[in-house]
């Protein structure tokens, strides 16, 4: 099997093995997923490394409600006690808002279902007093293979954050180092919230 | 007592403290009787003043950091009670300005009649709880509550203030700053501290 990773990522000159998948779905007409499920595992970052991305970036104040794509995420920061396990997704907007103010970089990480409960928090706090925060959101309901209540979700993520003018990347393993530089480097441009979104897969 | 009387209790008493506000009367009535460039005004997102001021003292444990809450915000954030006291914030001091109503939309009745916030914030674990039912209690409340440094605190404390609603609609201003003003000043007032060594 990692010759069939190997090959697949020779697909394309600078190819990565997600994006040769996308070729190959394209040009065999089937999912996308199905390609990735070929029982090939795709590289995962793990928690200490993407936590330390993070931290390399300035992030230094880190809460929000869990969700299974991060939990080695979640995991690393509580072992090093510095994670805040807020209630709500909007209380932790909030939390963070507040930080932001007392000279912290904050980070708030929750599931994509957690963006719809803090629309409010988003639209009447962060986004008309420009306090910004790192919103690392998982995403559920990718490419519609989901539990039933994750699919609407799911499917509206991108044009919501866009509807909302939240700046935001998809992360990828190979560029994820980047995509947190480029998330710190634009909430500090645009003082508004900046999205990292997170599809399964991703991160270990 | 109602909110403008209870405010020019307490507002005489905060000294340097930071304090963050609810939206709606509490945030106006506040900005009318004395503007400080410590009090952050959340005139939107109900319910997320006490969140707000949890992240401000948990990054500046040696700032007193005051919330100004009512009855409907922390009912409609009541995790913020628990998550407070999870975390035991020494310098926060946590106001509720308590008239049963929802005051800023035509005084609907809110649960808090029915629900003793006080009780709620005592499981959730504060340190020091207290209730004040008139400006007497609430003058001795606050100015011990404020007074302490909070290094000889045990935790976060609660003071439930019972006040009467407004029957007649208050004529007062909205808040002039604009947002980003708000957040500005609060932001300097906060490394003024800093550089003071408070």
């Amino acid at each position: 099997m990692p010759s069939l990773r190997n090959s697949l990522c020779k697909t394309q000159p600078k190819g990565t093995y997600r994006s040769s998948c996308r070729v190959l779905a394209e040009f065999l007409q089937s999912p996308y997923s199905d390609i990735l499920e070929l029982g090939v595992s795709p590289p995962m970052i793990s928690g200490p490394d993407f936590v330390q991305h993070l931290s390399a970036a300035g992030f230094d104040f880190f809460t929000g409600v869990p969700c299974s794509l991060v939990k080695g995420v979640i995991a690393t920061l509580e072992e090093r006690g510095g994670y805040i396990a807020e209630t709500r997704e909007d209380a932790a907007v909030g939390l963070a808002a507040g930080a932001y103010m007392a000279g912290k970089q904050p980070v708030v990480i929750m599931q994509n279902s957690g963006l719809g409960v803090c629309l409010n928090a988003l639209s009447s706090l962060s986004l008309i007093y420009d306090l910004p925060c790192l919103l690392l959101i998982t995403w559920r309901g990718y490419q519609g293979k989901d539990a039933p209540e994750h699919i609407i979700m799911g499917d509206i993520l991108p044009e919501l954050l866009s509807t909302l003018k939240i700046p935001y990347r998809v992360l990828e393993e190979p560029t994820l180092e980047d995509a947190i530089v480029w998330a710190a480097s634009t909430l500090k441009q645009t003082s508004r919230p900046t999205a990292l979104v997170l599809p399964p897969g991703v991160a270990a | 007592m109602n909110l403008a009387r209870a405010l020019s209790v307490v507002v005489p008493v905060l000294q340097d403290a930071l304090v963050v506000h609810a939206n709606g009367f509490i945030s106006r009535e506040s900005f009318n009787l004395e503007d400080r460039p410590g009090n952050f005004y959340m005139i939107g997102s109900m319910g997320l003043a006490s969140s707000i001021a949890l992240g401000v003292a948990l990054s500046k444990p040696e700032r007193r950091v005051v919330v100004f809450d009512g009855d409907g915000n922390v009912l409609m954030n009541m995790g913020s009670l628990a998550l407070i006291g999870a975390r035991q914030p020494r310098n926060l001091v946590h106001l509720v300005f308590d008239n049963e109503a929802y005051g800023s939309t035509g005084n609907q009745p809110t649960i808090s009649s029915r629900v003793a916030l006080d009780a709620v914030a005592r499981a959730s674990g504060y340190a020091d709880v207290r209730r004040a039912e008139d400006a007497d209690q609430l003058r001795a409340a606050v100015q011990d509550l404020l007074a302490r440094d909070p290094s000889e605190k045990n935790g976060p404390s609660f003071l439930l203030i019972k006040i009467e609603p407004d029957r007649e609609e208050r004529k007062i201003g909205r808040i002039t700053h604009e947002p980003r003003q708000i957040v500005s000043r609060f932001m300097e007032e906060i490394e003024k501290g800093d550089r003071e060594g408070r």
